[in-house]
């Protein structure tokens, strides 16, 4: 049975809490036990508490898929990028190395590429898939346009993103402020700029900002 | 009795009883079983008691899955709900009963059930006959269901007839307990969490509410996205301050200053709720006075926030329409947590927004039973029902439900940290607890250690050979939270119903049979042959009607039905009181007066006093050392450290400073660095980050030995509430010496 397709997976990196329940839980997914999909990145601890969940966006266009000399990597009807097919994958890394996001993971004791098909055995089956059910912030969502509108009345979602040169398009969407205005995330601009990792001049720190000190340092 | 040796403090690899990290393996990891069964309960760790599920194999807990039909949490749960099941089948599990034997591994030795229930009664009589009922001492714990903690509760107070019983939730919520108390008659959140939802703004203080009430965080995001502003008052930019709409990073220990200065404003700017405080309030005028002099430019230099922001603050609170405040230790770990908790209420009832809905106020309770486990009976000066013990009323009433000669029932004992100074000054000889891992929770531990090894006899009931019970004469096997049944309350102060999942394993027994096991061997099991939890919860409710905790109209029918029954709930056909103070509402005290818990039915503004403190910063000691805990320990780390996943989630705690304080010693990100207070010294990496004060350093408190900082904390204590002051003690800072920094590291 197919995912419905009117069923959307959000991310939400505003909400994010840093919690590592998805993380956690997609190790407890009945496909794949003992080994999660998932992993969350500090952006820059030393500055921030702001995490980010990096889970498979499903490409309409799967880098992944693409450079599979196996052809191991399918995409389904509904548009869920599948884990390497076991018999198929020959454990040669093309695919961890093309994917923009960095989602597939190499699982060397199996010989085998994994990575997210969006909990199949549960979406198939009307079930959310783990990480969104159990995320605390709700960071991660699973639901259709009409419900997401209804609850995220400040936020947009964007499909469309920008590495370098390559523009993908996927299903999995990602949250922003209505005041944005791009429908694409152009997300290795910050890369192309003269000083990487820089804080912009509008950088206001906002602990410091807002403390009342005798004598300021 | 034992001796406090090295090996207590930070036990060897090979020690039989761990810790060690379980991890998912054989049935757990198998991905093609069907589970026997799947058990619909709650998480066993924080007070938000979500929903969950888990799965059963073979008569073991292989999993769990989202509980989507619980209102709470509607399927969303932390790190620590998710991989919980690994405390099932630990190998770390208490199987038997154990007895101290220093040439035995891990320094104890296996003992049958009923010599060691026989041991204990005997040792329990020799204490008491020789050195009076009150040399026995009993130290309990609020993750229990209420069903225990009552049972305990009656088992000091009747069957051993001591005085001294206390718990952890000493450390816990007694703060804000007793500025409620004082404030609204009654010790409950106002609200049911989805007043969080509607509230135009929402006021958290001292809340690391992502890391340790994640759930709240959903609650706190949906109303901002329908327009809420959030304020954060931290000394840290905790994730839910990422996100929020005004930060406050205030010093720690000064939140009644904020709260003084916020009400100074509201007075000043005409955005106090006259109509509200004059009909349901007493004590304005005076309070308003003691404010005068809260100028925001004091606050300000007191609290460490710029003035701007305390105005701002000010301004969103005193011109909503509707609002949600919330507070946790970061307020109540003080010496003067009354204080602070009493200055937060006063700027809610100053606003006039509460008893609607939308308008809301509650304190986060920490444990998995906070609320319910600090109502009927296990604190020290208290009685079923939130009665007190000292009342002679309350005395006959539960006398007579108990069937015992009020004359025998003892009088208020003290605090559980009081306790353990009773030890020192030989007053208590012997103890029996469960539930409460002391040497690793309270401050200043290494007095607590010494304390323990002055006992006579220290018989302790355990799932897990907790760093406490190692100081134990005698360990009686006890259960976890899916091998038994009962009820506990939520933070929202709604009662739910725990489900069995597995029986207890090898020799283990739920702790309500061994609490009565030991009544029967000391020949005092008159009000302790109860059949199970159900029987021990149908006394309760007689035992608590009437009182403010009423819970006379709970079953666990009802619960189920219901998904909760919101106390007071005082009969059959009541269905439980979700939001409190409602206007025109009725309570047991102020029987139609008003909505609040006096005999006029209205609440109480008190003055709010400010002190620094107890240690403050000096020359010598110029840092702040607060403490606190991470999203993937729980408490005092006792299961959450056995857990494989979530202990590679933090594997060891560290010292959390500001980059300024960092260069300021040459101390880098990763590196060793010592901090040190007038009670001890302790060696941790250093995490250098922008989120946290300047002069202040923040280290978890989840850990156990040379890496505890409770062993650096101060055991200054509240007057009122008697919780120890946990977020602030003066400390100093500087990088680690090589030896410090190989000590730490071996």
């Amino acid at each position: 049975m197919p995912v419905p397709t009117d069923l959307n997976f959000y991310i939400d990196p505003a909400r994010c809490i840093g919690c590592n329940a998805c993380v956690q839980a997609c190790s407890e997914c009945d496909t794949h036990k003992g080994v999660s999909m998932i992993q969350l990145d500090y952006i820059d601890r030393s500055r921030s508490t702001q995490t980010v969940p990096v889970i498979c966006m499903h490409c309409d266009q799967p880098t992944c898929a693409e450079v599979c000399p196996a052809d191991a990597i399918k995409r389904s009807e509904d548009g869920i990028v599948q884990t390497a097919r076991k018999a198929r994958c020959i454990a040669c890394n093309n695919c961890v190395l093309a994917c923009p996001f960095g989602v597939p993971k190499m699982h060397d004791a199996a010989s085998l590429m994994m990575k997210c098909d969006m909990c199949y055995d549960r979406t198939s089956q009307g079930l959310k898939p783990m990480c969104a059910s159990v995320c605390p912030s709700q960071a991660l969502y699973f639901g259709t346009r009409e419900e997401l509108e209804e609850l995220r009345p400040n936020s947009r979602a964007v499909d469309s993103f920008r590495f370098g040169a390559q523009v993908v398009s996927t299903r999995v969407k990602m949250l922003v402020p209505k005041s944005f205005a791009e429908n694409l995330l152009a997300v290795t601009a910050p890369l192309e700029r003269h000083h990487p990792g820089a804080p912009g001049a509008a950088y206001v720190d906002p602990l410091l900002a807002n403390l009342y000190e005798e004598e300021p340092a | 009795m034992a001796e406090a040796g090295p090996s207590a403090l930070d036990p060897s690899p090979d020690d039989p009883f761990g810790p060690h990290a379980a991890y998912s393996s054989a049935l757990r990891l198998d991905t093609g079983v069907e589970p026997d069964r799947i058990v619909d309960t709650h998480c066993c760790f924080c007070g938000q008691q979500c929903g969950i599920r888990l799965k059963v194999k073979d008569e073991e807990v292989i999993g769990f899955e989202p509980r989507y039909d619980f209102p709470f949490n509607r399927g969303m749960l932390c790190p620590k709900g998710i991989k919980r099941y690994l405390q099932g089948g630990h190998p770390d599990r208490l199987l038997s009963a154990y007895e101290r034997d220093p040439a035995a591994p891990g320094g104890f030795r296996q003992l049958g059930y009923e010599r060691a229930i026989e041991r204990a009664a005997a040792e329990i009589r020799r204490i008491q006959e020789t050195h009076g009922r009150d040399a026995m001492a009993v130290l309990s714990g609020a993750s229990l269901t209420t069903e225990k903690a009552y049972l305990v509760g009656k088992f000091a107070h009747m069957a051993l007839g001591t005085s001294n019983i206390d718990y952890n939730g000493r450390l816990c919520m007694v703060s804000a307990g007793a500025a409620n108390n004082k404030a609204f008659g009654i010790d409950r959140a106002a609200n049911p969490w989805s007043d969080i939802l509607g509230a135009e703004v929402i006021w958290i203080s001292g809340a690391n509410v992502a890391e340790c009430a994640p759930i709240t965080t959903d609650y706190v995001w949906q109303a901002r996205e329908r327009g809420a502003k959030v304020i954060v008052v931290d000394p840290r930019l905790t994730p839910i301050a990422r996100t929020c709409d005004l930060f406050l990073p205030i010093k720690p220990g000064r939140d009644v200053a904020l709260f003084n200065g916020i009400l100074h404003l509201m007075i000043e700017h005409g955005w106090v709720d006259r109509e509200f405080v004059e009909r349901s309030t007493v004590g304005f005028d005076e309070l308003a006075r003691s404010v005068a002099e809260w100028t925001p430019a004091r606050t300000a230099q007191v609290t460490g926030i710029a003035e701007p922001a305390i105005r701002q603050a000010a301004e969103w609170w005193g011109t909503a329409k509707s609002s949600f405040l919330m507070h946790a230790r970061g307020i109540e770990h003080s010496s003067h947590g009354v204080q602070n908790v009493l200055g937060a209420i006063n700027i809610v009832l100053a606003s006039g927004r509460i008893g609607r809905e939308f308008c809301g106020y509650s304190t986060i309770t920490g444990q998995g039973n906070g609320q319910g486990g600090r109502e009927h009976g296990q604190k020290c000066d208290q009685l079923p029902g939130a009665r007190k013990l000292a009342d002679p009323e309350a005395r006959a009433y539960v006398a007579g439900v108990w069937g015992m000669p009020v004359e025998e029932m003892p009088q208020p004992g003290v605090d559980a940290y009081e306790i353990f100074r009773k030890i020192e000054r030989g007053e208590i000889k012997g103890l029996l607890s469960l539930c409460f891992n002391p040497v690793v929770s309270l401050p200043d531990s290494d007095y607590v250690r010494r304390m323990l090894a002055k006992l006579d006899f220290y018989v302790a009931i355990d799932f897990f050979l907790s760093e406490t019970a190692r100081h134990a004469d005698l360990v009686l096997p006890g259960s976890l939270h899916e091998e038994d049944e009962g009820t506990v309350t939520t933070s929202e102060g709604r009662v739910i119903k725990i489900n069995k999942a597995i029986a207890c394993p090898g020799q283990a027994r739920e702790d309500w049979r061994i609490v009565q096991d030991l009544a029967r061997a000391l020949g005092r099991e008159h009000g302790f042959t109860f059949s199970g939890p159900r029987a021990i919860l149908e006394e309760l409710r007689v035992a608590s009607k009437g009182g403010v905790a009423d819970y006379s109209g709970i079953s666990w029918e009802k619960i189920e039905r219901q998904q909760g029954v919101f106390w007071p709930c005082t009969s059959e056909e009541h269905t439980g009181t979700p939001r409190l103070f409602e206007p025109g509402s009725w309570n047991v005290v102020a029987r139609g007066n008003g909505p609040f818990y006096f005999p006029d039915g209205k609440a109480r503004m008190n003055v709010a006093t400010y002190a620094p403190p107890t240690e403050d910063v000096d020359e010598e000691f110029p840092v702040i050392l607060t403490t606190g805990r991470v999203i993937s320990q729980f408490l005092s780390g006792t299961q959450t450290r056995r857990i494989g996943p979530l202990l590679d989630m933090d594997p060891e705690p560290f010292i959390e400073l500001h980059p300024r304080l960092a260069a300021k010693h040459s101390i880098v990100d990763g590196a060793w660095a010592t901090a040190e207070t007038r009670r001890g010294l302790l060696t941790l990496r250093a995490r250098v980050v922008a989120t946290i004060r300047p002069d202040t350093i923040f280290v978890p408190y989840h850990w156990p030995g040379k890496r505890s900082v409770n062993r650096l904390t101060i055991s200054a204590q509240d007057p009122i509430s008697k919780i120890p002051e946990y977020k602030a003690c003066a400390a100093r800072i500087r990088a680690a010496t090589e030896d410090e920094a190989r000590e730490a590291r071996g």
